[in-house]
């Protein structure tokens, strides 16, 4: 930690000569604080020599102002009364270092959030400023000088998921010249985007643009492809993080195995048996398989739960015969952990559809041809489990198709927000049934939503093709006739807004646009690399606007889906965001942290340990040798747990020493 | 020969113990009575408060006043006292920080003298007659001194230059704190004359300590045979001794009793009892709502647990006063 100089320490033991700023923020703090009263009050105030009010502070002229008061003045404490210091501390400490003053000397007051927007009453909003500012006048006479620490930025990064979003994010890396490790959990990269036929709105191969760039992250010199892998444990801090990824066993040697596929049509079972999961079940697998095609790393995986020398141990093993010497094959495979050190993490773990055997009136689960738009996909994906040809559970090809918009979405009994997605993807659905099939498509929604790049002249485009759409929200999916056209079909309940009135269409083919949900593990995950959480489950970013991929953490960064529901497009311009986010740390080389750490007196610890345990970020430690405790200042991220749990106050921390929230506290309290 | 410095003793709300104190220094107290002269000490000598105001201002080199104020007389003897002495000295816990009698700043003065005078199973007064500051009888009038709502500790009442935690305070706290003021370099006013640094520190059983301590139920003594190596508070006794001010050289653990937090905070802490709550609160086992309120309801006496000794000083200080009993209060000030 650099040393404070030692005439900023004088300059802190002087008499205070404090400037307060009130600013009108336009008017929206003069509209209501009576911004004249306020600059009279604190110019009483003991310590205060300069007290003046400004249009607009954290203008150019504003800041001058500051600073050339500091020089005239010799102020050496500063106050600023005017909006969040979310938005402006930085502003104001920087005038501070400007003008030769140790920046923390300052202190901010939000008179703008926390009392003009939050108060109709002039005079009752005049007064609160005039405690809090008294509050803050009392405070920053106690402020000290601190030094921000640096700390230095290994350039490795971690991106974990391996869908659309962290493959873009990770090769934007490693083309930069980054070390990247990619882990995704599942046996292969690809994530929902490797499932889909086309893509809105451009109708594009989905494989034809995805597949080069998953070869791509499967031989990049500089990516670490860690696939059936997770991460367990994180520890550290930005720039310095220390990650454990456990790598499962696929029972297959990823180095010697060349993805031939020979093992597989060796295993002794001849046909597939098992639900194959890259097909959401709409197809077999055998025990030992690739999950699809085009899979990266094409390496072939064993299900120990299907396998039968995993079983009974008395399998033939044709499989190993079969792979002859590549040898590839390993039954004593055990899971390994890996530790490795990175810089910085992008979170890309995406999102999972809505389940709708939640919803039960419409059928799913208990109607055959009841489908998920996502099983649609694969019906309709030319290397699916029909081959792209849509083959009904029964057997048929449809006549009719009806699509069931917002399922799971836009419903207070499920998720009430919009996924964003099932609109367009709803009208590819449409487009692609109808030009496969030839049958009436029917699209049910509420509202269409396609704002986007050449969305609404795709939906246009639909209008065009002749499928139908019905505005109204499906009431029920049932196999009740009551007409002998609706027999042996399915009929779709439904009260078309527009017409007026309640009508019944009796389709072959249900196929539900399920919504998009927070992964089912977001929680543990989030808590894994200490970030939050909206209150629905999405990663929160820090700043809706203005920090969309960043996190409360420093040097965690999320993209794609795991933020909220967003389409391909965004989830590859938010990888991308991130992966700049992360080279922006990685270039500057350090990072400077807030000096606001805890640290422990020695000769007033008495080594009691209640602290120890209570360290989020296990920074704090046992000297056994002294028997007190000592904080890492390195791994200290000033959360203050320590300090309020210390029995004996032996825990200060700098900026929020306990002399001075007291002060202020008093401050607030000391009203005339 | 030079004057022998004048050394003054006097007793407010207080049980004596610090009194015993005093006489506990054993030989000690023959080289205290050979280095002072003391002129005032009303358990032990005879002399009367007139005899004080007869001495000059400032004229005792140092007053030790234990117990709490709790009556006017405690209060004026107080302020006199601070007006003939050049320091004036909170011994004991009462003195310190407002003691076990500053409890009663749970209640009222009228339901103190309710209870007391009136509801008490060993109480016969069929007048009903309550305690009053003025009395006539038979054409003559006394004056009494005035029952307090409030307890205080000494240096809410008048300015105290130092003070001597415990209950009482250990021959050793009091004979180096003698020493301290006797001696040529005083400390600064306001320091209480221990160690700043709480009790673990000097506790035999420290590295018996686990780093992490998670507690299931809260014990009292009898209810468990205690290990005589062990950590209490591992052990789910009530400990005060991470939130208590050292000096005492750990008696009550030595003598496997829990920490009883006489000593009061360290310098650091505004708030003995809201420290150690803080402290425990993590670590209690539970997670869930009611798993800890099952934990919690294991410690017998919130208050009267952290809160023994520190009450009138803590930033709790006392419970609400109705708005009668306030009004009373501002007017007895
Ligand atoms: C039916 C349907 C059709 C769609 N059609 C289109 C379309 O045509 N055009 C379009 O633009 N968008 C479409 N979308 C939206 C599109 O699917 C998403 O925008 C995109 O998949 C988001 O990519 P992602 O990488 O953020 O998440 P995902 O694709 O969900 O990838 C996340 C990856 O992370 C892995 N993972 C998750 N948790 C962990 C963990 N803890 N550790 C390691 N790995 C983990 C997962 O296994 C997965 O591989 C459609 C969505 C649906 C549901
Ligand atoms: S303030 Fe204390 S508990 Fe919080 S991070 Fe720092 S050392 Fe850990
Ligand atoms: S809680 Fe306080 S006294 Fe106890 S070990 Fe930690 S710093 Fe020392
Ligand atoms: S908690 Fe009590 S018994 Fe345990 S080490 Fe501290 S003083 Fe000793």
């Amino acid at each position: 930690m650099p040393e404070i100089p030692s005439s900023a320490i004088e300059s802190s033991r002087e008499r205070p000569r404090i400037g307060v700023y009130v600013c009108h923020c336009g008017t929206n703090i003069a509209g209501i604080v009576d911004v004249r009263a306020i600059v009279e009050f604190a110019a009483k105030l003991p310590g205060v020599v300069v007290s003046r009010d400004y249009k607009y502070m954290c203008s150019d002229p504003g800041q001058a102002l500051i600073q050339q008061d500091i020089a005239e003045h010799h102020l050496n404490r500063v106050i600023v009364a005017s909006c969040s210091p979310l938005l402006h501390e930085a502003t104001f400490r920087r005038v501070l270092s400007r003008a030769g003053l140790n920046a923390f000397l300052l202190q901010m007051v939000n008179i703008r959030e926390h009392v003009s927007w939050v108060h109709l009453n002039q005079r009752e909003a005049t007064e609160k400023t005039k405690d809090l500012v008294r509050a803050a006048v009392r405070r920053v006479s106690l402020h000290k000088p601190l030094q921000k620490r640096r700390v230095s930025i290994n350039p490795h990064v971690l991106v974990v998921g391996g869908g659309i979003a962290g493959i873009h994010a990770a090769l934007t890396l490693a083309e930069a010249g980054k070390q990247v490790y990619l882990v995704e959990r599942e046996p292969t990269i690809g994530g929902h985007m490797a499932k889909f036929d086309k893509t809105f709105p451009t109708l594009d191969c989905a494989a034809c643009i995805l597949t080069p760039k998953m070869t791509a992250v499967g031989s990049h010199p500089r990516i670490h492809l860690w696939t059936y892998s997770e991460v367990v444990r994180v520890e550290g801090y930005v720039g310095n993080y220390k990650v454990k990824v456990r790598r499962k066993p696929r029972y297959v040697i990823e180095d010697l195995c060349l993805g031939c596929q020979e093992c597989v049509t060796a295993c002794v079972y001849k046909e597939a048996k098992n639900p194959d999961e890259f097909n959401l079940g709409l197809s077999k697998r055998k025990p030992v398989y690739l999950p699809f095609p085009q899979a990266v790393p094409q390496k072939v995986v064993i299900d120990p739960q299907t396998c039968i020398q995993f079983k009974s141990g008395k399998c033939k093993k044709t499989c190993v015969e079969a792979c002859g010497d590549r040898k590839a094959i390993d039954f004593t495979q055990k899971e390994t952990i890996e530790d490795i050190e990175v810089g910085t993490i992008i979170l890309a773990t995406g999102f999972k559809t809505f389940d709708p055997v939640r919803n039960p009136y419409y059928g799913y689960g208990r109607y055959a041809n009841v489908y998920t738009s996502l099983e649609v996909e694969r019906l309709i994906n030319a290397s699916g489990p029909t081959a792209g040809e849509i083959v009904l559970r029964d057997g048929g090809q449809p006549k009719a198709v009806g699509i069931i918009h917002c399922v799971g979405s836009r419903d207070a009994n499920t998720n009430r927000w919009c996924s964003k997605v099932c609109c367009m993807y709803s009208l590819k659905l449409a487009h692609l049934i109808k030009e496969r099939t030839g049958a009436e498509v029917y699209n049910f929604y509420i509202d269409m939503r396609t704002p986007g790049k050449g969305y609404e002249e795709f939906y246009d485009r639909l209008l065009d093709e002749g499928v139908h759409f019905v505005r109204g929200r499906v009431a029920e999916v049932s196999d009740w006739a009551t007409h002998p056209s609706e027999k042996g079909r399915l009929v779709i309940r439904v009260e078309d807004t527009l017409a007026a009135f309640v009508r019944r269409i009796p389709v072959d083919m249900v196929v539900l646009s399920v919504g998009m949900e927070p992964q089912p593990d977001a929680q543990d995950v989030r808590r894994l690399f200490n970030i939050s959480c909206s209150t629905e489950g999405w990663f929160l970013e820090r700043h809706p606007k203005l920090a969309p991929v960043s996190t409360f953490t420093e040097g965690v960064y999320i993209a794609g889906a795991c933020q909220g529901p967003k389409d391909i497009p965004d989830s590859v311009a938010q990888a991308g965001a991130a992966a700049a986010e992360a080279m922006a740390l990685i270039d500057a080389q350090f990072v400077e942290l807030e000096p606001y750490t805890a640290f422990i007196s020695e000769d007033q610890c008495s080594g009691c340990k209640t602290c120890i345990p209570l360290c989020p970020y296990q920074a704090i430690s046992y000297m056994e040798e002294k028997k007190k405790a000592a904080i890492n200042e390195v791994l200290c991220k000033g959360c203050g747990t320590c300090v309020a749990g210390c029995p004996s106050g032996s825990i200060q921390q700098n900026f929020f020493e306990d002399e001075e929230i007291f002060e202020e506290i008093e401050g607030v309290l000391a009203y005339a | 020969m030079p004057e022998k410095p004048k050394v003054a003793f006097y007793w407010c709300a207080s049980c004596g113990g610090c009194e015993e104190a005093v006489v506990d220094l054993a030989e000690a107290i023959l080289d205290v009575i050979a280095a002072v002269d003391i002129v005032f000490w009303p358990v032990a000598l005879d002399f009367k408060r007139k005899d004080v105001e007869a001495m000059p201002e400032g004229s005792i080199l140092v007053s030790f006043v234990n117990g709490a104020i709790r009556t006017s007389e405690q209060a004026e003897m107080a302020h006199l006292l601070r007006s003939k002495s050049k320091l004036l000295v909170a011994l004991g816990a009462c003195a310190h920080l407002g003691g076990i009698p500053g409890l009663a700043n749970l209640f009222d003065r009228e339901s103190i003298l309710k209870a007391v005078y009136l509801e008490a199973p060993s109480t016969v007064n069929p007048e009903g007659s309550l305690p009053t500051t003025h009395h006539k009888d038979d054409g003559h009038s006394v004056e009494l001194p005035g029952f307090y709502n409030t307890v205080q500790a000494l240096n809410q009442v008048v300015e105290v230059d130092y003070s001597v935690p415990g209950c009482p305070p250990t021959p050793r706290i009091f004979r180096t704190a003698l020493q301290t003021l006797l001696g040529d370099e005083l400390p600064a006013k306001g320091t209480v004359l221990a160690p700043d640094c709480a009790l673990c520190d000097e506790c035999p059983r420290k590295d018996s300590k686990p780093e992490q301590l998670s507690i299931v139920e809260f014990k009292r003594p009898q209810q468990l045979l205690i290990d005589e190596q062990k950590c209490l508070l591992a052990q789910g006794l009530l400990c005060m001794g991470p939130a208590t001010r050292a000096g005492c050289e750990a008696l009550c653990v030595r003598g496997n009793m829990p920490c009883s937090g006489c000593c009061g905070p360290t310098s650091r802490v505004k708030d003995q009892g809201a420290k150690i709550l803080s402290s425990l609160a993590s670590l209690v086992a539970g997670k869930e709502a009611a798993e800890i309120d099952r934990i919690l309801a294991t410690i017998p006496d919130p208050v009267g647990t952290f809160y023994r000794y520190s009450l009138p000083a803590s930033l709790l200080h006392r419970k609400q006063l109705d708005r009668a009993s306030l009004h009373e209060a501002a007017a007895s000030k």
